[in-house]
């Protein structure tokens, strides 16, 4: 909740930070347009609030994680590290007494003994123990003490106030609770920030990269994972195209066509792939060839529909034009139809490689031996939070790449997109 | 077969059922001859049937009754003798302007070097000769209807039918443009229908022009006109001064707002 609040501050902050350090510096010519509230072609996506924007996810990221990349006063407050102590009175056989704990908080993963206290007067004797950070530990105070439970050993008190089974005393280090059977149990102040078991900080993330491109996870490589995956997306968009275009170029073209696979298309396009992930393993194992057979089901009815479009958004004009000049059926096709289908292949095939992406690491999720989404199911049974963000990046980072390059290559071979 | 040369269309009828079971008379019993060099406008209310008789000339609708005969044969179907030029020049843009003009002798398998010349003459006529190379897309309407000319012309047809080719274009532009017409029609001979809305480009681009009118469509009157003539060697607004042109002009609108009027008047007795 801190978290959003936080952003929007940042969000509205940096607004009217960057209006006032820009007005007096822009003279393009959208800022001399009297209307620019609804005229959406004014609204171009500001670059300085996209760097602000991504800045913003890293400092928070860090900020809440306590990061060393992000200095120490922009942290959030971390969980106690250190010694804490708290008092406790016990009463046993009518006589009261005062003993203090001192429990050493350490951090997770760290190896620390408990610190030495002197037992101190009186037959409640002071204790020490230790806790990790974010974590909290029943605290047996009697143990030490002269008089034990045998002799109706209660603790009545932690700081002074009274506390008994079910409730609980706040103390500057901590939270003091007691169990029903009356044992005392502290949780140290946790802060603000994440632990790295939820969310690990950038610089641990960008270390297990690091660690895993060079060692490999689970009998792989890091490029093995990714390229199994994107070597399984290719293949399945491959055959997917190369039956789906000719289907939909032939349902665009012939009656008896478009009447026998209408109704299968029709039904196929909205069945979400992953709902085949069953069936296709049940048929085909949870081999290359399933990954394969579900990819190719998930391009080839978006390839099959987008051909299909394609050919009806012909205009009749042009292929009367082709007919008038001499051009056979065979030539209106090459020279006429499938140029002019062309930029609705490319839209449906940009489609198709998102669907397959996103279905390959989902079908991985379910079951692989290698790929970038086995990796992160793997990693998220044994809690390795770094590994699954770090997949999650890197799917993304992919994903966005693979439809930069179709836009690169919509541009270089369909130029007259959106100019007619 | 009462021609051997140049276009007859004999008692054309064209009906068309409509799914709910009514049809549509586009056209009745139309029969005209067209002689090999003629240019002829045609003109008429929305509905008349005009684009159809266009279409059925160039082979694209088969009429109900009756048929067309061009040069001793009957028309069944589009064909390079008869070349079309479209409102919105249905180029094709996955082409340069050159490959666009070149399209017709592409296809019918000649190579380059029995085209080349030829299609540069005709680049040059239209005026497009520094934009040969250049993508279709990035040309402006007025270009892009020069290129549909040359486009057409490259293919050599006997007879060039024009639907409207002018009718997206300015007013500046569409004037250029009719000199250009009747410059091609005398440089090439060829036989040139043109279907219009202007009544003043039908009557500038027309030997001989067509009055149409609608339900069922038919021939309404037919005019010989000299303008056409006039305006090869002369600036066309010299040949709007001429006195009979504006006399023809107020007749030939009058009678096209008697049609409309009794379309809506029959329009309105229906509802």
């Amino acid at each position: 909740m801190i978290v959003f609040v936080i952003y929007a501050i940042i969000f509205v902050a940096s607004f009217f930070i960057v209006k006032f350090a820009v007005q007096s510096a822009t003279t393009d010519y959208t800022s001399l347009k009297t209307v620019t509230f609804g005229d959406e072609s004014a609204v171009t996506p500001n670059r300085i609030a996209s760097v602000i924007s991504v800045l913003t996810i890293f400092l928070l990221w860090g900020a809440f994680t306590g990061s060393k990349l992000v200095p120490g006063f922009l942290h959030a407050p971390g969980p106690f590290i250190g010694d804490a102590t708290f008092t406790y009175t016990a009463e046993a056989g009518g006589q009261q007494d005062d003993a203090t704990v001192t429990v050493r908080v350490f951090p997770v993963g760290e190896e620390v003994a408990a610190p030495e206290v002197d037992p101190g007067d009186g037959w409640a004797k002071n204790d020490a123990d230790t806790i990790g950070a974010w974590r909290s530990g029943l605290i047996r105070v009697d143990r030490n003490d002269e008089l034990g439970r045998d002799e109706g050993h209660t603790v009545v008190a932690v700081n002074g106030t009274p506390i008994s089974p079910g409730v609980s005393v706040e103390t500057d280090f901590g939270r003091v609770g007691m169990s029903p059977k009356g044992t005392l149990n502290f949780t140290p102040a946790k802060g603000w920030q994440m632990e790295p078991i939820w969310l690990p900080p950038p610089e641990s993330v960008v270390a297990r990269m690091g660690e895993i491109a060079n060692e490999g996870y689970r009998d792989s490589t890091l490029w093995e994972h990714l390229g199994y995956s994107l070597f399984r997306v290719i293949v399945g968009f491959f055959f997917g195209a190369l039956v789906g275009i000719p289907l939909g170029y032939a349902m665009g073209l012939s009656n008896w066509f478009r009447g026998w696979f209408d109704p299968i298309v029709e039904f196929m396009r909205p069945v979400p792939p992953l709902a085949l992930i069953p069936l296709v393993i049940i048929w085909a194992g949870i081999g290359e060839v399933g990954k394969i057979i579900l990819l190719f089901l998930a391009a080839l009815w978006i390839m099959a529909i987008a051909a299909r479009a394609g050919v009806s958004g012909v205009a009749i004009s042009k292929v009367h034009a082709a007919y008038s000049l001499g051009a056979s059926k065979f030539q209106i096709m090459r020279h006429v139809i499938v140029p002019n289908s062309l930029p609705e292949i490319f839209t449906g095939a940009r489609v198709a490689m998102g669907v397959c992406w996103g279905t390959v690491v989902a079908a991985e999720l379910v079951a692989a031996e290698k790929g970038a989404g086995m990796m992160i199911m793997v990693a998220s049974k044994f809690q390795l939070t770094d590994i699954v963000i770090m997949g999650i990046i890197l799917i993304g980072i992919i994903g966005f790449g693979i439809d930069i390059l179709m836009r690169m290559a919509e541009k270089a071979l369909v130029p007259w997109k959106g100019k007619i | 077969m009462t021609h051997t040369a140049g276009l007859s269309i004999e008692t054309i009828s064209m009906r068309f059922d409509l799914p709910n079971g009514t049809s549509v008379q586009a056209l009745k019993d139309v029969t005209l001859n067209i002689k090999e060099g003629e240019i002829m406008s045609v003109l008429g209310p929305s509905g008349c049937g005009k684009t159809t008789l266009l279409n059925i000339i160039a082979g694209f609708l088969a009429p109900t009754e009756g048929q067309i005969v061009m040069n001793g044969h009957k028309v069944l179907g589009p064909d390079a003798e008869r070349g079309m030029v479209f409102q919105q020049g249905a180029l094709f843009e996955w082409m340069s302007v050159r490959d666009n003009v070149s399209f017709g002798p592409r296809m019918a398998g000649k190579r380059e070097r029995d085209w080349a010349e030829n299609v540069d003459h005709l680049l040059d006529v239209v005026g497009l000769r520094d934009f040969k190379e250049k993508s279709v897309y990035e040309l402006s309407g007025g270009m892009q209807q020069r290129v549909a000319l040359a486009r057409c012309l490259a293919n050599d047809p006997d007879v060039i039918l024009m639907d409207e080719p002018l009718g997206a274009l300015d007013a500046l532009t569409r004037e250029k443009m009719q000199s250009l017409v009747l410059k091609l029609w005398k440089e090439t001979g060829k036989t040139i229908i043109l279907i219009t809305h202007s009544v003043e480009e039908a009557l500038l681009l027309g030997e001989r022009l067509l009055v149409m009118a609608p339900r069922p469509g038919r021939i309404h009157k037919e005019y010989r006109l000299p303008f056409a003539d006039l305006g090869v060697d002369q600036d066309l607004r010299e040949v709007k001064k001429h006195a009979d042109f504006g006399v023809k002009r107020e007749e030939i609108l009058g009678m096209i707002w008697d049609m409309e009027e009794e379309i809506m008047g029959r329009a309105e007795a229906a509802s």
